[in-house]
Order: structure tokens, then sequence, then C-alpha cells
């Protein structure tokens, strides 16, 4: 066979089952976007901005749990890309981002629209490539998805100059279609040693993170919870992984966990850490988390063992086969002391959601939603108050069925992964919480939104300011509020309307259940407008660097 | 090689983090060769401030894959910094070695 570099990419994104691209065209792309308008498979979804298209791409990522592809050109496309890119690293999402490059002889010259993208991207991504030749194509495309794929999933960026791109290339046969390569084996002594663990413990806690997601084991670590009686903590990545009105489930740990959930962990003996990487917003000061516990430490990458703290047993290897051996070991207890004390701090130091019957304040109106919505429905976020709010309060029932900018946290997240999330699932509601400083980072994909009449619904919590900065000036810089409120209004409704969205505002709706009811239930693309009020903080919060037992509010 | 330093190199050295000591340790590493290889693993290093003392890298073989050779100060972070340099997908291997590996030791008469 013989054809371009450029065709063959696609052939082989093709070939790797890849059905829609996002992605902004450019000069040094062109021979890439040629050979899409030569595919009768891949759908590319035109976006506004190189950031919108990487986000669209984690969005459907999220939902598939199979790696999904951006598409950029050099130089400023490709520098729009790493906000996204690096996201994606930092939550462990497979992207392949492909960029067009100055041709060969170019590049080191300071040509028009270049910039040096594998030299940025060694740090945010799994791995990157440089296409020197075409015929590397044929190695590097399938690499690019079983890297992003295998073991810890991330984000591969290709580089493909253009030069590269108009290359003819012969070749005999296509190379075959990449799957994940098998996880790392484990050591079964281990795996004993933490059944015993489990079972010798008297206040034990299982803590879920991302990881329990992505490796499709939420079931197993929720029959692991049941088996052995343990009160349940998620990560803001995990969470939907086991029910939230889950009799063992004692919500989010961190910074803006309930009281009830953190005092938990100050009291447990034993910690199951699965999946997740003890990061500093979940444990805050890491010598005090924890502090009579024991640990035990499964997750598939074997850096993320005793990097922050030391585990008592540490497991390398793929959550979901680690647990399938560990539940036959684990001996059926119902621990009732332990739970029944679990229940009695619940019940001393609830989460406290004041205003929850009134759906003009903040958590009325995430129970107004979830009231309108059934589990299939997915729930993303942007990055502030509103993330936290909905992290807190949001009945998440499934894996996958939430999605948010976790270790990044990045505002302008939420709305493009929307677009994403809706493109990979059509046949489900899509909803984004969003704040008004968060939305403006990425609002230009109200058109994308509405060009591919996608079923996504904003929630726009409008406080005129970026809520959790303003919150923080008040709590911790003795109210000295600096560049966190917007002194002019925008009227978002209008700008909704003139990218083409439907928009709807709750505030003058004498019923507003019912309005947004309405807008949630009526398909396509449509705005909900809120205003709430600024001086509403998140509580409890724990000061950055105290210790998770020093929450206020 | 310079001396052993008989205090941490963080009084000597500004910016290196006091979890620096000073007994040395050579790396070894198997990679695949290829331009950005270096790129990789230094830019691993240079983020956390993790002092490299000394790098030799030549292609092994038939020149699909190179060996470089890394001089380092023993730090707490030391094991947790080799399992992030196995992480990367162009590392094939990576052994250690006593500071005293005479792999740097026969370079002292080019950096008179």
């Amino acid at each position: 066979m013989q054809m371009t570099g450029a065709d063959l990419i696609v052939k082989l994104l093709e070939r790797q089952g890849t059905s829609t691209i996002a992605g902004v065209p450019g000069g040094a792309a062109l021979p890439m976007y040629d050979a899409l308008s030569k595919s009768e498979t891949i759908h590319h979804v035109l976006c506004r901005h190189e950031q919108g298209a990487g986000f669209i791409a984690q969005g459907m990522a999220r939902v598939s749990g199979r790696p999904e592809v951006c598409l950029a050109s050099s130089g400023p496309g490709a520098t729009n890309l790493v906000t996204a890119i690096a996201d994606a690293k930092l939550d462990s999402i497979p992207i392949i981002a492909l960029t067009g490059q100055v041709p060969l002889s170019m590049i080191g010259t300071d040509a028009f629209q270049e910039v040096d993208t594998y030299g940025m991207t060694i740090p945010i991504t799994k791995h990157n490539f440089l296409v020197r030749s075409a015929k590397d194509l044929l190695e590097v495309i399938p690499a690019a998805f079983r890297i992003a794929m295998s073991d810890r999933p991330g984000p591969v960026l290709v580089d493909v100059p253009k030069d590269v791109q108009n290359q003819m290339v012969s070749f005999e046969a296509y190379p075959d279609v990449v799957v994940p390569d098998a996880a790392p084996t484990f050591d079964i002594a281990a795996v004993e040693e933490a059944a015993k663990m489990i079972e010798a413990a008297e206040r034990p806690v299982l803590y879920l993170g991302g990881g329990v997601i992505h490796s499709g084991a939420a079931a197993m670590a929720v029959t692991l919870a049941e088996q052995a009686s343990l009160p349940t903590t998620m990560t803001l990545m995990a969470l939907g992984a086991m029910p939230m009105d889950h009799p063992l489930a004692i919500g989010m740990l961190g910074m803006h966990g309930a009281r009830y959930t953190n005092y938990v962990l100050e009291e447990a003996d034993l910690l199951i850490c699965v999946g997740a990487r003890f990061d500093d917003r979940a444990i805050g000061k890491t010598a005090e988390f924890c502090p009579n516990a024991k640990i035990i430490h499964i997750d598939i990458d074997r850096s993320e063992l005793h990097k922050v703290k030391d585990a008592h047993v540490a497991i390398a290897g793929d959550v979901g086969q680690v647990l399938s051996e560990l539940l036959p070991r684990v001996k059926p207890q119902l621990r009732k002391r332990w739970l029944s004390h679990v229940e009695s701090l619940k019940g001393r130091f609830p989460l406290a959601m004041p205003g929850i019957e009134d759906p003009r304040s903040p958590y009325g109106l995430i129970h107004a939603v979830a009231n309108c919505l059934d589990d299939s429905a997915i729930i993303t976020s942007d990055v502030g108050q509103h993330q936290m709010w909905v992290a807190q309060a949001y009945p998440f029932r499934r894996a996958r069925q939430w999605l948010n900018s976790g270790g990044l946290g990045t505002m302008g997240f939420g709305f493009p992964a929307a677009i994403g999330a809706a493109l990979a699932a059509p046949d489900r509601t899509v909803v984004c919480f969003s704040g008004d400083g968060s939305l403006k980072m990425n609002i230009q994909e109200m058109a994308t939104a509405a060009q591919e009449n996608v079923n996504v619904k904003i929630i726009l919590m409008n406080n005129q300011s970026l809520g959790l900065v303003h919150q923080q000036q008040n709590l911790f810089y003795g109210k000295r509020i600096m560049a966190s409120r917007y002194e002019r209004p925008t009227d978002f409704l209008k700008i909704a309307e003139g990218f083409g969205m439907r928009a709807v505002d709750l505030d003058p709706s004498p019923n507003p259940r019912a309005t947004l009811a309405e807008a949630l239930h009526t398909p396509g693309p449509c705005l909900i407008h809120a205003t709430i009020d600024p001086n509403e903080f998140v509580y409890p919060m724990v000061p950055p660097g105290a210790a998770n037992s020093e929450m206020i509010g | 090689m310079s001396e052993q330093n008989a205090k941490p190199l963080s009084e000597f050295i500004p910016d290196v983090p006091e979890t620096t000591g000073f007994n040395k340790v050579v790396l070894e590493l198997g990679v695949a060769n290829h331009p950005g290889v270096m790129s990789h693993i230094c830019n691993l290093f240079a983020r956390r401030a993790f002092n490299v003392e000394g790098i030799l890298c030549m292609p092994v073989g038939s020149g699909d894959t190179s060996r470089i050779w890394l001089l380092v100060f023993e730090d707490q972070r030391l094991e947790k910094m080799i399992r992030q340099v196995e992480k990367l997908e162009d590392v094939r291997y990576v052994e250690r070695h006593a500071g005293d590996h005479p792999v740097f030791g026969r370079l002292d008469e080019f950096f008179q």
C-alpha cells in the first residue's frame, strides 16, 4: 500500500476505533485535515479554541474509558492544547493529542508558528513523540493508543511535521489494532497479608480513588466494603464508585469533606487505599492524616506507593485484579461497634446543607437538579465553589457519572468536557454545573455545542465573583477582597443566545423548580442561569496546610 | 571527580533541597535511543531540583538503545526518583551502583 503520512494517520485512527475527533485546523495541520475530509467514519467536531478541543476529547474519554483524540495545528494551536493535556495527566485520562508542526527542515529556525511542542509537553504527557518519518507512524500511532490506555492511563502527544504528513509511505500491511498491555503481576503473599490486616483491624476505613473508576472496579470495591463492613470514603475523583446513599458510604474526604468523614479517618486503625494517591487536598497535613492507622495501598502505578505516606502493605497492580484476589480471602465480618460509632459521628457531625429546600440557594439548586434526573445523567463541573457543593451534595450513584478536573483544577473544564460527554453518550442528559468565573474561560464552545446540538445543560451559579478566591480572601486574608469580584455584570443569557443556544433564567421565574425541569427535559443545549449569593461559602473547610481535623465552619 | 564533601550539598549550592546528602550513587539506565530521551530524563531530575553531578550517554549494540550513566548524590528521595525514572516509556531498566563505580572515575583527567 502507498499513501501519505496524513492519510496513514487517519486510517490508523479509524482502525483503532476513533469515531469523533475534536480539533481546530491551521497551516501545519492542513494535510491531516485534507485526509480527514476523505474519512467516512470519523466525525470532526470543529471547536472554537484548542483548549475546548482538548477538554472535549477528555469528556469523551472520561465517559467511554478509551483513548479519544484531539487535533491542533503548530505553535499557538499546540500551546492552547497544553492546559487540557496537563489536566489529563493529573487525572490519568487517556487522550491522544495530535499536533501539526513546521516542516522538519525548518524546526529550530523560529519558523512561523513554530514552538517546541515536544519539549514543552514532556512533563505534562505520559509520553510524547516527534515523528521524523512517515513510516514511523506505523509504530507511533498504535503505540500512542497502547501507552495512553495501558497501566495508569494518561495523555500522549504526537507532533507531526507538515512534510512528514505529506511524505509518501509504502508498506505491506497495517499494524495490528492495539489493546492495553497486561497489567503488572503482583505478589499474592501481599494480598494475603492485606486480608489478614483487614480481618484483624478494629476500625478500618476504605479509601477509594479515581483508579477504581479507571479500572472498572467500582462494583468490586463496594463488595469488599460490604463483606468486611468497611466505612468507605471517596476522593473527588472517585465519587460515584459507591452510591452516596449506600449505608457504608461516608462521603468525600479532605478539604471540603464533611466533619464526620474526617473524624472517622482520624480514628481509623487501618486505611485501605485503593487507586488513590494521598493528594494534599484529600489528606491535609500529611503527618496528621490517619495518625493511628496502618496503611494498605493498592495502585497500578508503583511510583505512587510510599510516595506521600509509607504503606505497611503496598501492592502494585490493577486495582480490579488485586480486589478480585483479595475478596475471596477477606472473611465476612459485621463490625457492629465500629459501624455504630461511625453512625454516631455522622449523626453528631453531619454535612450541613443549609437552604437545601430553597432552589435559589446553592445546595437547594443542586438538589432540585438531581430531583429532575435519574442516575443515567452525566454530571460535569467546572472548578470552584460550585464544584465543591456538587461534590458534597449530588447523589452520585455510579462510576463515570461525575466528571471534573480534580488534579489540575482547571476552570473552563466543565463545559467542553460536557460537550465531549454528550458526544460519547448521545442518549444521556449531560449537566454541567459551572460558575460565572469558570464558564467564561471556555464560553466560546457554546458555538460548538449549538453546532453539534448536544444535549448539554449548563447550570450557571452566578455570584459575579471568583467565589473560592473570594471565600479564601474573606477567611484567611483579613477580608481584603482583591480581584475576586467582577464589577460589571455579564449578560450570560444574551451571550448564550448570541451563540445560538437556548437560555433560561431561574431568577425571575415564579416557580424555579418547574422552569428548571422544563429546561432539563427539553433536548438540546441550554444555559440555565441562577443568581446565588456571593457570601455563601463552602463549609466545612480545612485551611490550606492544616490538618483535616482543623476544619472551620 | 571532586572529593566527597563533609557537609550536605545544600550548604554549598543554593537551591539544593536539604534532603540531599553527600554520598554519591551511580545509576545505570538502559533507554531507547532517540533524540528526545535525554530531555525526558533530565527534565525529571531538574523539576525536582535533584542534583545530577555527571552524565554519560552512548549508544549500545546496533544503536536502537543507549546506556546512560548518572552520578547523583544520595538523597532521601532517591528511591522515589528511581521509580519515577522507571516509569518513563523510553527507560528499559535502571540499576543502582555504588558511587565509586569506575565509569566516572576515569574521566577525572578531562575535568582538571
